[in-house]
């Protein structure tokens, strides 16, 4: 076997290696273990490149950890959607890492090993076919995020970490529970052979694995940062530094990965012919969750939280979208997830070096002259000041992430949100739910432009203190990286629109998946 | 009645567990997640099926029989769940004591609620 067969188990097996590797390191040798940190993100870039043409070529790779086939062994399995994940995963990596170098990877012990923790449970859940596989996975990335989102420390930190911990304990132990009835409706664990007993019909207890099936899905609803299940998430990622702060925006994502995966393999060919007992909720719940964090855009004073509530605000509108579970829709929606991911980990990254250097609380007090104080009593200032560089970049950065979240022309999240819309009227008879769905998401939209609008003007144009942040170029670089890629992924919509939509088609015809992890060599 | 004897000591587990998670002192909660993973470890245990006198592998000298044995990956499972919510919680315990020292105050939210 060459080292191309082995190409799944990279994305799980590298960052294992690079943060086992760096704690026998030195805690004070920093470069060294930062030079390993992004190094290993950039290889697993590349891997994530290769398995994207992999998959595009394959279709479906399977990969036998230890040679056991299907169902006994535990399998990797690529395809276009997990190879795309792990592509972002990777370049979220990256971005986080080099941002930290120029501060963050010193405000706590061994940081870099638990970005690469963090990087293996996420891309391990991406690939693996094996449900309780996906748990294990699930904990090394939770277990990961938990020592992240505490990194740093401070009482906020702390507090906000505690809520953080212990909801997803809890949602982890709703998961076991689900894939332990699963287990003892099925017997096997495989997720190939899960969806193929269900459409042979051979499953006894159909009860019991429809029970298990959906305490699975609040766990990871739970995850995913769905309304009513989502209190946590603003507080724990408001909290959080700016490097974990970009990370999570995929942990959030990883959620809805695992809906889509167990949803359409589980529930069948044609989730629109015929929806399970749970498709008319996921809607109605991600329609919430999209509500939900429309209000808490317009209700945020400051940018840490405007940015959480734009994560959940992603979240809904993804669920809302693949719970409807037209083939077009889910690709639009996937298309929509990436740049939105990318957006948001700009964005994270950004709203640190805005707030820099601010007095706590400056927020509070511009809400509070806005409302009581309308009258602005400082007509002596001097007009006409040089603007400085650092702030018009920031600035443009701001804007570029405001427009990409809110969905406006011209860059990509518009170019998602056109194409979910699109997809949403295709049919002929144009169901209520479109309409509403149509409605949330344009309303969603304005909600962002004003919370964004009202945050930027006070920041960057009547700025109470006016202060420049010191900002360095490898902090930038990231940002402004993320934000090409977001340019670049508008005008190649076309080639990856069809690549995505390749891979929803996918997710809708299980067969081809289950075919492949199911055939004996 | 074996099965019965199980179900409610589960049931009596994860009633408690939940109550204490739901309660404002951080020991509380810490103690709920415990008696809630007790709960959910023996649960998968037993969703390999309860059996009364079986062996646990093979009769001595009797020929392998597969349907004779008590399923096995119900207690690897529960194996891998034990390890990882071991680890977990020791985590959890870490960050408790971290909030009481930084906080000064052991309510869940970090300050007593104004009354």
């Amino acid at each position: 076997m060459s080292l191309r067969d082995h190409l799944p188990i990279l994305p799980i097996v590298l960052p294992l290696a690079a943060g086992a590797l760096m704690l026998v390191i030195e805690e004070r040798r920093v470069a060294i273990k930062a030079a390993i940190g992004v190094a290993t993100a950039i290889v697993l870039v590349v891997v994530g490149i290769a398995l994207t043409s992999v998959a595009a070529g394959a279709d479906v790779t399977v990969y036998r950890v230890g040679n056991w086939s299907a169902p006994f062994g535990i399998v990797l399995v690529v395809d276009r959607l997990s190879a795309v994940m792990v592509l972002l995963a990777g370049v979220l990596g990256v971005a986080a890492l080099v941002f930290s170098l120029a501060r963050w990877q010193r405000a706590g012990p061994r940081f870099h090993s638990i970005v690469q923790f963090l990087l293996m449970g996420v891309n391990g859940a991406f690939l693996t076919g094996d449900l309780f596989n996906l748990f294990v996975f699930f904990e090394v990335f939770l277990t990961a995020s938990y020592a992240l989102a505490l990194h740093g420390s401070g009482a906020r930190r702390v507090r906000a970490s505690l809520h953080y911990i212990v909801m997803n304990l809890a949602a982890s132990l709703l998961f076991l529970v689900g894939a332990s009835l699963i287990y003892g409706a099925a017997g096997t664990l495989n997720m190939a052979d899960l969806a193929r007993q269900w459409h042979d019909g051979t499953i006894g207890d159909r009860v019991l694995y429809e029970v298990g099936g959906a305490v699975l899905g609040i766990a990871f609803l739970a995850k995913a940062g769905m309304w009513p299940l989502c209190f946590w998430l603003p507080g724990a990622y408001s909290a959080a530094s700016a490097p974990a702060g970009a990370l999570f925006a995929v942990l959030t994502k990883v959620g809805v990965y695992a809906i889509l995966r167990i949803g359409t393999l589980f529930l069948g060919a044609d989730v629109a012919a015929s929806p399970s007992p749970g498709t008319p909720w996921l809607v109605v719940a991600g329609m919430g969750t999209l509500v939900y964090g429309a209000l808490g855009v317009l209700a945020s004073r400051d940018f840490p939280r405007l940015a959480s509530y734009s994560v959940l605000v992603s979240s809904g509108t993804l669920l809302a979208a693949i719970a409807i579970g037209e083939t077009a829709l889910t690709g639009a929606a996937l298309y929509y997830m990436v740049v939105s991911t990318l957006a948001l980990c700009a964005f994270f990254l950004l709203v640190e070096l805005v707030e820099r250097g601010r007095r706590p609380g400056a927020d509070v007090l511009a809400v509070t002259a806005e409302a009581f104080v309308a009258v602005d009593d400082r007509h002596d200032e001097e007009v006409g000041t040089a603007f400085p560089a650092t702030t018009a970049l920031l600035g443009i950065a701001f804007g570029a992430c405001a427009i990409m979240l809110a969905g406006l022309p011209p860059l990509a999240g518009f170019v998602g949100k056109y194409a979910m819309l699109n997809a949403l009227f295709q049919p002929d008879r144009i169901p209520a739910t479109s309409w509403t769905m149509l409605a949330l998401l344009i309303a969603s939209g304005f909600a962002t432009v004003i919370g964004m609008a009202r945050a930027g003007v006070r920041r960057f144009w009547a700025s109470p203190d006016g202060s420049v942040p010191r900002v360095r170029a490898v902090e930038l670089a990231p940002i402004l990286a993320l934000l090409v890629l977001c340019a670049a992924l508008t005008t190649a919509a076309g080639p990856s629109m069809r690549y995505l939509d390749e891979a929803a088609q996918a997710l809708h015809e299980p067969s081809r998946y289950v075919d492949k992890v199911m055939t004996r060599r | 009645m074996n099965e019965v004897v199980v179900a409610i000591g589960i049931g009596v587990l994860a009633g408690s567990g939940v109550w204490l998670l739901l309660r404002p002192r951080t020991f509380q909660v810490a103690v709920g997640l415990s008696l809630l993973s007790y709960a959910v470890n023996v649960f998968i245990f037993v969703v390999g099926r309860l059996r009364v006198g079986a062996a646990p592998i093979v009769t001595a000298g009797g020929a392998a029989d597969p349907a004779a044995y008590a399923d096995p990956l119900p207690q690897a499972l529960v194996l891998t769940a034990i390890v990882i919510s071991f680890a977990t919680t020791a985590l959890l315990l870490v960050v408790l004591i971290a909030a009481r020292g930084v906080t000064g105050t052991d309510h869940v939210d970090g300050g007593e609620p104004d009354r």
